[in-house]
């Protein structure tokens, strides 16, 4: 016993515990800020999700509001812009900054519905797969080279085409058809984690696959699925445009930066900032999206990449 | 004798993203012409870093500075890695490395990767290099070696592997061979071939070789001077009949008495206490100091004096004469129980994988199990032992009735095993695993790890207790209640492997390699632990190991697997002194041993 006692003690004042005394959170935190991609990305979204939200408040016109006395008026900043127009008006008149305002609104919720969408989806097909194998791992499997084979943009057009166009309806359609990333990646990782010892260790105290799955597995795959969801929302953000621009998106007057890609396009060559401002817009969100995502997949990784 | 390698005050630090690594500090190695070189240590002690250094392969962003680094009497710092590459890896030093699975490239034949090197500098021809590769596969022991430069690395077994990795070494003719960890990743039996065959192309060839190995007996056993190295030092070093028969050094010392020896009869290891320093900032004085029972004031004031201890053997210590003060050898704590009843028993268990190549490929049949019987009595302690791929692990999972056998019955306290539910099987028996870094969810808290087992039981509310009951079980500090496992050594991981499996107070063990991933001062630990655990709560144990020094230690039976089917099965003391099966026989000659029983090893002068 005096050898153990004494083991025992000096495991007690190991100089470990000190040398790594920050829990995960703590380091976690430490990376978050230490990561510049990651700060501008997220600096990005959480100020186009305060615009979305304050909507209302900071428009300074009504976006449906239309003056054709004022229609195709330029920015401000070029000649015969108009001060009450910051950044000119539409075909029809209408304020181009409120509308852009409004339009945040918009391809936020179909961003972050869509990706939430998917991800449902994505993860059970992807968890079933990968932990039940055999021949659920089979269909689940050809369901996915189903769903890729098949081009996604004509069926979704078809799709809003025969239900009929409503942000409701895009949300959905574009939902169902971007899981296939999340699926292919939690699939394999759930086929890793399936085999470590902790998941046997949990089965021999007697866990029921369910327990596992809630457990064990869905919180180790939290980080990868955060990461995807953030490339996600950029991707669902420009199938909505592109749904939008080729008329079977949101439908007018709603205001949509691909619907008003759309409408500029016809003036685009003698009024291009109809076309290059809701452009702009669109890029910023993307890339915030998909720098907070860079930044996720840094910062989480065990070797800890940090730029 | 030419000095062959001389490297004096070897430095590597490697920038971490929290701090400064400091690997390496101030090593000084030397070796002659035709000699072998040891280096032994516990895992972070630096011994792979210093061989990387020399072949220029550290990692990217590592700093890396020597007083003198020559080959030959030629100064390798003075060398452009351009050149360094062209003339010196590869022609003058060779490396081969502990993974033969992932060391040679899986999408090129044997022959190509062989050859690539030779013909790629303008040293030989391509039939030249051809020719040559086919005698040097020959030489280590590769059949039909023209039928296999055509092959790919996996149509090889990882023994096979191994030789291609040093036949391909030698094409180049080098002066120095460095072996890192070169057996780690092979089976006893093919690990001593292995060896054999360096042993022999070294003599052959009058090649310098650098021996880097965890395993004191492998460095014991095949080199004529020992370095031992602990957080980034050379603590002793000498001829390795003096360092290892008297080492001068306490951590040399308590290194061989933790290891479990086959020539003796079991007792308790001596366990070094703490762990393996961090090697974050450099410490002042004596780098062992922390974890030594000899330390004093001034082992921590500045660092060691180098003194002599023989013709040729220098320790780092501040101590004049080695402590003597040998620990007695105490006897285990657990005595052998009377035998029970059978709690668990499997008949003729067979197992049968199929496996499809793709969709629409032929299926493959591959028998891991073949007939087993084996019984686990009360009390007892049972050891499983066999190669990799004998089937052994498998059986483990049927035993915990994690897996269901093609064919066959196992029976838990009586009853079909099938029959039980998985609380009742989960009340009666815990698994252990071998690698502690896989068998801790890494998102959860040590107590939601331990309490686990008790909250699928439905005992919330007694959780708390049980939870500190068991890491007082597994002398584990309080205070790691809420910490994470990545916060921990791999000895406390797998202490909290067990009190996990301990906490719904199970009455018996199976325990999967408990210690091979495991430095030796470690496992020590831990076999002392489960000593501990088994003269307290009386449990019943099944180990299963490939280790027969392990099996000597601490089971009271042993059962011997090979290919799917158990070959032998008896006492241990009768299955070790008096094996009757040929591959018994085969597995104890190949386990390497000290030459030495611990009596004889005495005190420096």
């Amino acid at each position: 016993m005096t050898d153990t006692d004494m083991t025992l003690a000096a495991v007690d004042s190991g100089p470990e515990a000190e040398a790594e005394g920050l829990t995960p959170g703590q380091i976690f935190r430490q990376r978050l800020f230490g990561h510049t991609g990651f700060l501008i990305g997220a600096g990005l979204l959480l100020l186009i999700a305060l615009i979305a939200l304050l909507a209302p408040y900071i428009a300074p016109h009504d976006p449906f509001q239309q003056s054709l006395a004022n229609r195709m008026l330029p920015p401000v900043w070029a000649e015969g812009g108009n001060p009450d127009y910051l950044l000119g008006t539409d075909q029809n008149g209408r304020d181009y900054l409120s509308r852009l305002i409004y339009g945040t609104r918009v391809s936020i919720t179909i961003g972050v519905g869509a990706a939430t969408i998917g991800m449902l989806i994505g993860v059970t097909l992807g968890v079933l797969a990968g932990y039940f194998g055999g021949w659920v791992d089979h269909a689940i499997s050809f369901l996915l080279t189903a769903q890729l084979a098949l081009p996604g943009l004509l069926l979704a057009m078809a799709l809003v085409f025969i239900i009929g166009p409503s942000i409701w309806v895009v949300i959905g359609i574009v939902g169902v058809l971007h899981w296939t990333y999340y699926l292919v990646v939690t699939r394999a990782a759930t086929q890793r984690i399936r085999s470590l010892d902790f998941v046997a260790a949990a089965a021999a105290s007697g866990a029921t696959p369910r327990q596992i799955i809630w457990h064990e597995i869905l919180p180790n795959l939290a980080s990868s699925i955060i990461v995807i969801f953030t490339f996600e929302l950029g991707i669902a953000i420009l199938a909505e445009s592109s749904l939008s621009f080729l008329g079977v998106g949101i439908q007018p007057p709603t205001p949509s930066w691909g619907l008003m890609i759309a409408e500029g396009k016809q003036a685009m060559f003698y009024r291009p900032w109809l076309v290059v401002l809701p452009g702009i817009c669109l890029f910023l969100l993307v890339i915030g999206a998909n720098l907070m995502g860079d930044g996720l997949r840094d910062i989480t990784s065990p070797e800890g990449r940090s730029k | 004798m030419t000095r062959l390698l001389d490297i004096q005050g070897l430095s590597v630090s490697l920038p971490l993203p929290n701090g400064t690594l400091h690997a390496v500090r101030d090593v000084s190695l030397s070796l002659d012409q035709g000699g072998t070189l040891g280096i032994v240590g516990e895992s972070g002690s630096g011994k792979s870093m210093s061989a990387l250094a020399l072949m220029r392969l550290l990692p990217r962003g590592a700093d890396c500075r020597a007083t003198r680094l020559a080959l030959a009497g030629q100064d390798l710092r003075d060398l452009d890695d351009r050149s360094f590459t062209r003339q010196i890896a590869g022609p003058r030093i060779g490396m081969i490395f502990q993974e033969p699975m992932t060391s040679l490239n899986p999408v090129y034949t044997i022959g190509r990767q062989m050859t690539e090197g030779a013909v790629m500098r303008g040293l030989l021809s391509g039939a030249e290099a051809r020719r040559k590769a086919i005698d040097l596969l020959d030489r280590v022991g590769i059949p039909d070696p023209e039928g296999r430069m055509g092959q790919y690395p996996h149509q090889m077994s990882g023994g096979q592997r191994q030789r291609v990795m040093i036949a391909m070494t030698l094409m180049l003719d080098p002066d120095l061979l460095i072996a890192d960890e070169p057996t780690t990743a092979l089976d006893v039996t093919v690990q001593a071939q292995i060896l054999d065959l360096l042993d022999d192309l070294r003599r052959e060839r009058q090649m310098g070789m650098i021996l880097i190995s965890h395993d004191l007996a492998v460095v014991a056993e095949r080199s004529d001077h020992v370095a031992v190295m602990y957080g980034g030092e050379i603590i002793e070093q000498g001829a390795s009949q003096a360092v290892l028969r008297a080492p001068a050094h306490p951590y040399t010392q308590s290194l061989l008495q933790a290891i479990p020896q086959l020539g003796d009869a079991p007792a308790r290891l001596g366990a070094i206490p703490g762990t393996v320093p961090s090697l974050m900032s450099q410490p002042l004085g004596c780098v062992f100091a922390p974890r030594c029972a000899h330390a004093r004031a001034e082992c921590t004031a500045a660092r060691p004096p180098e003194r002599q201890h023989g013709p040729d053997h220098y320790c780092l210590c501040v101590l004049t004469t080695p402590p003597t003060g040998r620990r007695m050898a105490e006897p285990l704590r657990a005595h052998a129980e009377p035998v029970g009843e059978a709690v668990i028993s499997a008949r003729a268990v067979s197992q049968v994988f199929h496996s499809r190549k793709g969709l629409f490929g032929p299926k493959r049949e591959i028998k891991a199990l073949n007939k087993v019987d084996l019984t686990l009595k009360r009390g007892e302690t049972l050891a499983l032992i066999g190669e990799s791929g004998s089937g052994k692990s498998t059986l483990a999972r049927i035993l915990l009735g994690l897996a269901t056998p093609t064919s066959g019955e196992v029976t838990m306290l009586g009853r079909p095993v099938a029959e039980l539910s998985g609380a009742e099987r989960a009340g009666f028996v815990q698994p252990i695993f071998q690698d502690p870094y896989s068998s801790l969810n890494p998102r959860r808290r040590l107590s939601e790890i331990i309490a686990r087992p008790l909250v699928l039981r439905g005992e919330k509310e007694r959780a708390d207790q049980a939870v500190r009951d068991a890491m007082d079980l597994v002398r584990l500090p309080k205070r790691l209640l809420h910490a994470y496992p990545s916060q921990l050594s791999g000895g406390q991981r797998q202490r909290v492997a067990i009190a996990r499996a301990l906490v719904t107070r199970p009455e018996a063990l199976i325990c999967d390699e408990p210690t091979s991933a495991l430095d030796v001062s470690v496992q020590a630990q831990i076999l002392n632990l489960l000593d501990d655990l088994r003269a307290e709560m009386g449990l019943t144990c099944l180990i299963i190991t490939h280790d027969m020094a392990v099996v000597h230690q601490i089971a009271d039976r042993v059962a011997v697997m090979y290919q799917g089917r158990i070959v032998e099965e008896g006492a241990t003391a009768q299955v070790l002194s008096h094996p009757s099966d040929a591959y018994t026989i085969n597995l104890l000659a190949a386990a390497p041993r000290f030459e030495t029983k611990p009596e004889e090893i005495e005190v420096a002068e």
